[in-house]
């Protein structure tokens, strides 16, 4: 995750609590989306930006897991996330996603 | 109709400028000097012949095919192509030093200093280049002592020019205190123009087109030159045709991140489509900031760091001929400001939307182009297969739109879909690559239909997050109509009737 998000996150946790913040993944590769489960959760794993060793424990998902799509219009999820739903690796993306949120969400 | 009337790439093997300018490595100098990547890098770049006989490489510039691309085992870096050789129907892969001599050749305010004895040497072979001429050569002055170069290195800031790690040369600052004419600048921005000229000189000959025929330049590379009080003032299109010899040429540069091509492409068919210029040339060069970019992950998986070659194109957008793939403009596909950022949204303002507007289902469109990046590239540093994910929402666009059945997405994918082969350099995948492959197909009667997409992400200048991208629709040439043949219906009446006269005179004479 690249160091002005890590620092726009950190600021917004400040200022609003992380117990009112999710994070909502959409990246394509399941690696990816583990890393930056992992920044928002344990901290950045490259020790490179602001989240290097800060915990923040976010509620982090996929956009395409079960929970998040029950809360989307099915209308605008059909017109926004169908597509990309079909081309995803999802059941990678949801186990990367949901160990990460098991291990560091508070 | 506009046509693409010849194409031209080359690459750059430039594995001193990576290890010393790629912003990857000259961020990392900064911030941690002592790092194990700087420490190991060394021993991850490639030697010239290496990259020569990288597959890739060689479908760049036209020696490989796509199919035979997709036959030879992966890794590639593991499967040297037995007959590699340097130059290829579209250009050529040139080595770092004769690079070098090409970059002082460039240099229109002796900025780039070569060592005397490197700068004979480099000269000696650039004599024997098929397209430069005495004009050029003759740029390459005499060189100057070591320690002069060395001095302007250490003292002045200037930038080292190395081969295997000597300092060969050096680029000096253009200005005192003024950033964008600083030494580092200036490097990019030489190496932009000085890497220009390569496919350019291609391209003229496969369009069989002279210099002088060229009326307009378009340059859409990913660099800006201009000084402090005008950062992107330009004009790199004017700058490159210079040294080409272009004299009735004037141009302009346009840029859209990656983009940025296919915008210049749709520019420069605009401008012939209306009339203004009957041949207008499109060209970008090479990046030196995105060598090694992600060479991180490379070092770290143990790889040879890939992103090693500089990459090139240009191309000849010219007025019909009645030969040439023409490029569609009544239908372009666009992203609009209101379109949304969403892959879903985009794909289908790209993809599907221009495709209906011509009556075509998306399987009609024989191949896409659209992020053409090297997947061994991209794989270890994280981002997947970058044109595989692009055909695979396509292929799910068309099981939306109920052509195909959502278990056929792979052979779609197989059927319509390219092998990812170019250099991530930006705005060198974004599309254009392929333009030579759809070219060549719809010359042979190979296929129809192809479509050209460039994707932009507007975030990195911190201006918006919107999305960018355009896409084109490449098709084959239809022939001239009688009236763009400039004969009429009625001239040809005409003739056959004093044909006919003229036959009947003889006859009463016979």
């Amino acid at each position: 995750m690249d160091l002005q998000n890590q620092a726009r996150i950190k600021e917004l946790t400040e200022q609003y609590g992380g117990e009112n913040i999710v994070m909502l993944l959409g990246g394509a590769e399941p690696e990816s989306a583990s890393i930056a489960a992992e920044t928002v959760t344990v901290g950045d794993p490259t020790f490179a930006g602001p989240l290097a060793g800060v915990s923040l424990g976010l509620k982090v998902y996929h956009v395409v897991e079960p929970e998040i799509k029950a809360e989307f219009d099915p209308k605008v999820y059909e017109e926004q996330v169908a597509m990309m739903e079909m081309v995803l690796d999802v059941d990678n993306l949801v186990a990367e996603v949901a160990k990460m949120r098991q291990e560091g969400s508070k | 109709m506009p046509v693409v009337k010849g194409v031209g790439y080359s690459l750059i093997h430039a594995p001193n400028i990576l290890y010393h300018n790629g912003t990857t490595q000259t961020s990392e100098r900064k911030k941690n000097p002592q790092s194990e990547y700087l420490a190991k890098l060394a021993n991850h770049l490639r030697s010239y012949e290496t990259a020569l006989a990288y597959a890739p490489n060689q479908v760049y510039i036209g020696n490989i095919g796509m199919d035979e691309l997709r036959s030879i085992p992966r890794p590639w870096y593991s499967s040297p192509v037995a007959k590699a050789d340097r130059f290829g129907p579209y250009g050529e892969i040139m080595p770092e030093d004769e690079f070098y001599g090409l970059i002082k050749i460039a240099d229109s305010f002796d900025l780039v200093r070569l060592e005397a004895e490197f700068s004979a040497a480099v000269k000696a072979k650039l004599a024997r280049h098929r397209y430069l001429g005495n004009e050029l050569i003759k740029r390459l002055s005499d060189g100057k002592e070591l320690a002069q170069i060395q001095k302007l290195v250490d003292d002045q800031g200037a930038e080292g020019l190395f081969i295997a790690g000597r300092l060969v040369g050096c680029v000096r600052s253009a200005h005192e205190i003024d950033e964008n004419l600083s030494a580092h600048v200036m490097l990019e921005n030489l190496v932009t123009k000085a890497s220009s000229l390569l496919p350019l000189f291609y391209l003229l000959t496969t369009a069989g087109a002279k210099p002088a025929d060229i009326d307009y330049i378009i340059e859409c590379s990913e660099e800006a030159c201009g000084d402090m009080n005008q950062r992107g003032g330009g004009n790199f299109a004017k700058a490159i045709g210079e040294l080409a010899g272009l004299v009735n040429a004037s141009g302009s540069d346009v840029r859209g991140f990656c983009a940025g091509p296919v915008h210049a492409i749709l520019q420069a068919a605009s401008l012939v489509k209306s009339g203004v210029f009957k041949n207008v040339a499109v060209v970008g060069g090479g990046s030196a900031a995105k060598l090694g970019m992600n060479g991180k992950d490379h070092v770290n998986k143990n790889l040879p760091v890939l992103e090693d070659m500089l990459g090139t194109f240009a191309l000849l957008i010219a007025a019909d001929d009645g030969f040439n793939p023409v490029i569609r403009l009544d239908v372009v596909g666009k992203h609009n400001i209101g379109t949304g950022s969403s892959p879903q949204q985009v794909m289908t303002a790209l993809v599907a939307e221009p495709a209906a507007k011509l009556n075509l289902k998306l399987g009609d469109i024989d191949h896409f182009s659209a992020e053409m990046q090297n997947p061994e590239i991209t794989e270890p540093a994280g981002a997947g297969n970058v044109p595989e994910a692009n055909y695979k929402m396509i292929a799910a666009l068309a099981v939306m739109a109920g052509e195909i059945a959502r278990g056929e997405i792979l052979q779609f994918v197989e059927k319509h879909g390219l092998i990812g082969f170019a250099p991530t350099q930006g705005h060198i995948p974004s599309g254009v690559p392929a333009l030579g492959y759809f070219r060549d197909q719809i010359l042979a009667g190979r296929a129809k239909t192809c479509m050209l997409i460039g994707k932009g992400s507007l975030f990195l200048g911190r201006m918006t997050n919107l999305f960018d991208g355009l896409s084109l629709v490449i098709d084959k040439n239809p022939g001239l109509k009688p009236a763009e043949t400039g004969i009429s219906r009625d001239a040809v009446r005409q003739l056959i009737a004093e044909a006919l006269r003229d036959m009947a005179q003889n006859l009463k004479r016979g």
